[in-house]
């Protein structure tokens, strides 16, 4: 028998290798976040001048969040992958190989990282690119991909389970969109909290992306407080493995259904 | 294991899907090893759901079973090793070529290096897949795509292989193709393999073995000839003037003593009889009384339908329109 570790090292080299076979999917994933940051920035870029936004350059208050909007809107989609593979075979194929369902999920959740880590470089690259600044250097970049990939995993985690008990394209579709927009519009992923209604900044305290946007937004600053930046972490973490756990158990249920 | 010895069993499988969808009630089988075994029955007999238990995928409710030797149920993990199992749907990875998809099987069974690369080599070349291995699996047609699978799940050289209705959707030269290859396999490999199928023809002509399966249990089991020889009788085959004709001919038959049983498939009765030619004057004097017009009339041995008829108490056909799958 494989090993678990052998195991997602074999199936994610398999997503990564089905990635490289259609250039298109990769200029989408790889141009949609740059025109995000290119349309945020030009449709926002007086919002600075508003007394209170605590933030002199919209470019440099604006990347950390598009890192991180993107981050959940491509992990969101993650489940549509395991539902074609439900569809074609391939998952009955893999589940009667000896390997664990861990591995499965473990493979899954590593590409998405990757994927991530690559379109949030871009959009740093672009954001520079437009005049954002960041103080934090090499480190602060560091921790807010960092952030980006804990998100972005943990959504895709939800969007695995989610596929697996509802099986449905239609249905992630609509949960997906559902999910994404309002969480990341009830953050302070484009706009400071400080100018939101109260409602909006008393939900964003519990939100994830918000937690991702604050961490990421704070590491890339002149003076990062390590220790907030480190805590937004922690909770996002725990928020991974929740959703980690979840998929692997809806595996179960997925079985018990067939 | 030796020849002839049972390499799968399953004993008293019990599966209910929710709400009270009872999928399988109390089945049993067992198969010899190195032969080509047949789960034969219309769909939603429970075939698939009893290939789903054996190869790891679902559980039973109650019930056993064992393949080469090792407890399904208990060592999951263990199974896996020794089983390949091709699904109803492809299983192929389509933006993979055929090489690469042989070789990500492998390599999850635990195969490395050079041996994988030959053993991969090998079974393209076995299946007739060499110059199409460097393709991606979505452009193969749909028989290259049936050999690809079972190929594929042939790497890590199972003892047992599972093939959940492999034919559906294969023109006839495509079927007999892959049966040539199946029966290749247990042939020469010892391969053992258990397909499931709804033709009737299929498993008579090919499988060593048979097991009728209805409504979740094994109502037959056994070689093609034993099922036949085991009814002692023939059918006496009429063909209608139209399907309308079928009633009053049903009618003008079912009182005959030498009639067993009839069943219907559009304008064709079957009569079941002891002795046919024997039987046949009497047959045709009873619908001539009736006035039911005979287009043609032929004695036929019996066949797995019959058999069919016989122990599932209604015909193939009939099972297959009325169950839902």
């Amino acid at each position: 028998m494989t090993t678990a570790r052998q195991a997602w090292v074999i199936l994610t080299g398999r997503y990564l290798r089905e990635l490289y076979r259609q250039p298109a999917v990769i200029f989408i994933t790889l141009t949609q976040p740059v025109i995000w940051l290119l349309l945020f920035g030009e449709l926002f870029k007086n919002i600075t001048k508003i007394p209170g936004f605590g933030a002199g350059n919209y470019a440099t208050y604006l990347t950390p969040g598009v890192v991180i909007m993107t981050a959940m809107f491509s992990s969101s989609w993650t489940g549509m992958a395991y539902i074609e593979d439900m569809q074609t075979g391939v998952m009955d194929r893999f589940l009667t190989a000896p390997v664990s369902r861990g591995a499965l999920t473990a493979a899954m959740l590593a590409y998405q990282a990757v994927i991530v880590v690559v379109q949030s470089a871009i959009i740093i690259a672009m954001g520079w690119g437009i005049g954002a600044a960041f103080p934090g250097g090499a480190a602060g970049i560091a921790a807010l991909i960092g952030v980006a990939v804990l998100i972005a995993v943990a959504m895709a985690g939800l969007s695995i389970g989610f596929a697996l008990l509802i099986r449905q394209r239609e249905a992630l579709i609509g949960a997906s969109s559902t999910l994404v927009m309002p969480l990341t519009f009830l953050s302070g992923a484009f706009l400071s909290l400080r100018l939101v209604p109260g409602w909006i900044a008393a939900i964003a305290r519990f939100n994830p992306v918000n937690w991702a946007a604050s961490a990421g937004r704070a590491a890339i600053g002149s003076h990062p407080v390590w220790g907030t930046v480190g805590s937004y972490a922690g909770y996002l973490a725990l928020a991974l493995a929740v959703t980690a756990v979840a998929a692997t158990q809806a595996f179960r249920t997925y079985q018990r259904s067939i | 294991m030796s020849e002839g010895s049972a390499i799968v069993q399953a004993e008293g499988l019990r599966k209910t899907y929710k709400p009270d969808v009872r999928a399988l009630d109390g089945l049993s089988f067992s198969v010899p090893a190195g032969t080509v075994f047949a789960l034969l029955g219309p769909n939603g007999a429970g075939k698939t759901t009893t290939v789903r238990i054996l190869t790891t995928l679902a559980r039973p409710d109650s019930g056993s079973a064992r393949v080469a030797g090792i407890d399904v149920l208990a060592h999951p993990s263990r199974a896996r090793s020794v089983i390949g199992a091709v699904s109803q749907h492809s299983g192929a990875v389509s933006l993979l070529t055929g090489q690469e998809n042989l070789a990500l099987q492998g390599k999850l069974h635990g195969m490395r290096g050079r041996a994988l690369h030959r053993r991969v080599a090998g079974l393209l070349d076995q299946f007739g897949l060499a110059g199409a291995a460097g393709r991606p699996a979505r452009t193969y047609s749909g028989g290259m795509r049936r050999r690809l699978d079972i190929a594929t799940v042939l790497v890590h050289r199972p003892a047992v292989l599972f093939l959940d209705e492999p034919t559906t959707g294969l023109d006839p030269e495509g079927r007999a193709d892959l049966w040539a290859v199946l029966t290749g396999l247990a042939g020469q490999h010892g391969t053992t393999i258990l397909i499931t199928t709804h033709y009737l023809e299929e498993a008579d002509q090919y499988a060593a073995t048979v097991a009728i399966v209805d409504q979740g249990r094994i109502v037959a089991e056994g070689t093609p000839d034993q099922l036949k020889a085991g009814l002692r009788g023939d059918s006496v085959v009429l063909e209608l003037a139209s399907p309308g004709q079928v009633e009053p001919a049903q009618k003008a038959l079912a009182p005959l003593p030498e009639v067993r049983g009839l069943s219907a498939d559009g304008a064709v009765l079957r009569a079941r009889v002891a002795d046919g030619p024997r039987a046949l004057p009497a047959v045709l004097a009873a619908l001539d009384v009736g006035g039911v017009p005979v287009r043609s009339v032929t004695v036929a041995r019996p066949s797995l339908d019959d058999v069919y008829l016989h122990y599932a108490g209604r015909s193939f056909r009939q099972a297959e329109g009325i169950t839902i799958s």
